[in-house]
């Protein structure tokens, strides 16, 4: 066994514990229902403003995108204009094909040894595949919970759930991101814990989001599917979360604090952890930024002023010594 | 390079969509929907299964009920205290509807306050509210 997966699955079972006791047995449905989802949404809110603030602070000189194509050059030399973007417009498309598709992850390979010593990089999307498929899962899953927190519930979010109920399997009816969004996760994980390079280089930091996760769809999915909630209670607190008029309505099984409890250390760990690339992503200057090093100079802004002495200002000082001795002049007297 | 007012912007417009909730429901109370039984259905005091289960595994019956019916032919359903039932959402009078009469009274509410779009209905014709029909078609499945 490995500790650092071992301590962050030990940390999420003991934070279920922490909740289905803190509700079953002492009965702090108040602290687990509103205190803890309120200090989690403004631990989120405000670490996340904080950490960008601190991000856009940092001063970034020069421009340091990675490339992968061709830069703008001689005109008769092809320019890969989004992988090598010289213009604001073309890093703009360049960046929302990298938020929305991944660009950069669908490149990925793997490397192998083969005889010889040969060496050679091998086909592998399977990353690419499931991570786009938890990040959209995810998102889905998260515009869906709207309906707890909107009354009335716009229309558009009626729709998104009747698109993504459409299998029609079971009562009440499968949910497709809910099913992606576990399969997803859970192959993240494995190929965190099957794979010796990668286990190797894995910290507890990037387990723990993701048993925490996997708590959070299990008790979701069980909750619609298997142990049951009373859902207009369920909403009644939500509502009251969002109108400020919290209250705890009676008879909501201890499963969904503990859903809300895991998504609560969920909202105020994001801050401070890995997940950040949320915001991370928009700021990294290895994408942002336009090759265009060649045809504009950039002056680092905050170099010292120099005291220069130009030639011109030189002569004028020395024009008569120098003349005496014989040197050239530009200026006569 | 200076892009702090961009950035600035970026985050207050994630601030605000993450806050959306807050602002979309600001100054409506919001309470959640009281559920009126029907006469009928207050006085015959017990449902098919105990209230908690109902409310919250109804479906699950239902889609049971659904199988039972189209595969078994089966449509009595005897409860836990002995009564029979039968096994229908719509028609006749020992069905759901037949002692809650009102789906917007006993369906809607709830579902629209959770948001929930149950496909009973693309099959299933609703009563008239007030007046209990007799001669509905058998559940046309």
């Amino acid at each position: 066994m490995n500790e650092k997966y071992l301590y962050s699955l030990i940390a999420v079972i003991a934070l279920f514990l922490l909740a289905y006791a803190g509700v079953e047995a002492a009965g702090l449905q108040y602290l687990f229902g509103i205190i803890i989802p309120y200090l989690a949404i403004i631990t989120f809110v405000v670490g996340f403003a904080m950490r960008i603030m601190d991000w856009a602070s940092s001063p970034v000189p020069f421009r340091i995108p990675t490339t992968c194509g061709q830069q703008k050059s001689l005109p008769w030399i092809k320019h890969n204009k989004i992988d090598n973007p010289f213009t604001g417009g073309a890093v703009v498309i360049r960046m929302i094909l990298e938020i929305l598709f991944f660009r950069s992850l669908f490149r990925n390979t793997k490397c192998k040894m083969n005889e010889g010593p040969r060496i050679s990089y091998v086909w592998e999307k399977w990353l690419w595949l499931f991570s786009l498929a938890f990040h959209y899962a995810f998102l889905t899953t998260l515009i869906r919970h709207l309906r707890f927190f909107l009354e009335p519930v716009p229309f558009l979010l009626q729709i998104l759930e009747k698109v993504d109920g459409f299998l029609q399997i079971g009562l009440p009816g499968v949910l497709i991101s809910g099913v992606v969004l576990l399969a997803a996760v859970i192959f993240l994980l494995l190929r965190r814990i099957l794979i010796p390079q990668i286990r190797y280089f894995s910290l507890a930091a990037d387990f723990f989001p993701l048993f925490l996760i996997i708590g959070i769809a299990v008790s979701g999915i069980m909750m619609r599917y298997f142990t049951k909630v009373n859902i207009v209670g369920v909403k009644e607190l939500t509502m009251g979360l969002v109108t400020f008029h919290p209250h705890i309505p009676e008879g909501i099984g201890a499963i969904f604090y503990v859903h809300v409890f895991f998504v609560s250390v969920l909202l105020a760990y994001f801050p401070f952890s890995k997940l950040m690339h949320m915001g991370g992503v928009f700021l990294s200057p290895t994408r942002n930024l336009p090759t265009n090093t060649r045809a504009y100079r950039h002056i680092n802004p905050w170099n010292p002023e120099v005291k220069i002495h130009t030639y011109q200002a030189y002569e004028d000082d020395f024009r008569e010594k120098m003349i005496e001795a014989g040197l050239p002049v530009e200026k006569e007297l | 390079m200076n892009d702090k007012n961009r950035i600035t912007f970026g985050l207050i417009v994630f601030i605000a969509i993450v806050t959306f909730p807050f602002w979309y429901n600001l100054g409506k109370a919001s309470s959640a929907p009281e559920l009126k039984l029907s006469e009928k259905a207050k006085a015959a005091k017990e449902c098919v299964k105990p209230k908690e289960i109902m409310r919250q595994e109804h479906m699950q019956i239902l889609d049971l009920w659904r199988d039972t019916v189209v595969r078994d032919a089966n449509r009595a359903y005897k409860s836990g205290s002995g009564k029979t039932f039968g096994m229908s959402l719509s028609s006749g009078e020992e069905s759901c509807l037949g002692c809650h009469e009102s789906k917007t009274e006993f369906c809607d509410k709830c579902h629209n306050y959770a948001s929930v779009a149950p496909y009973c209905w693309t099959c299933h014709i609703a009563p008239e509210e007030k007046k209990p029909e007799e001669n509905k078609p058998e559940e046309n499945k």
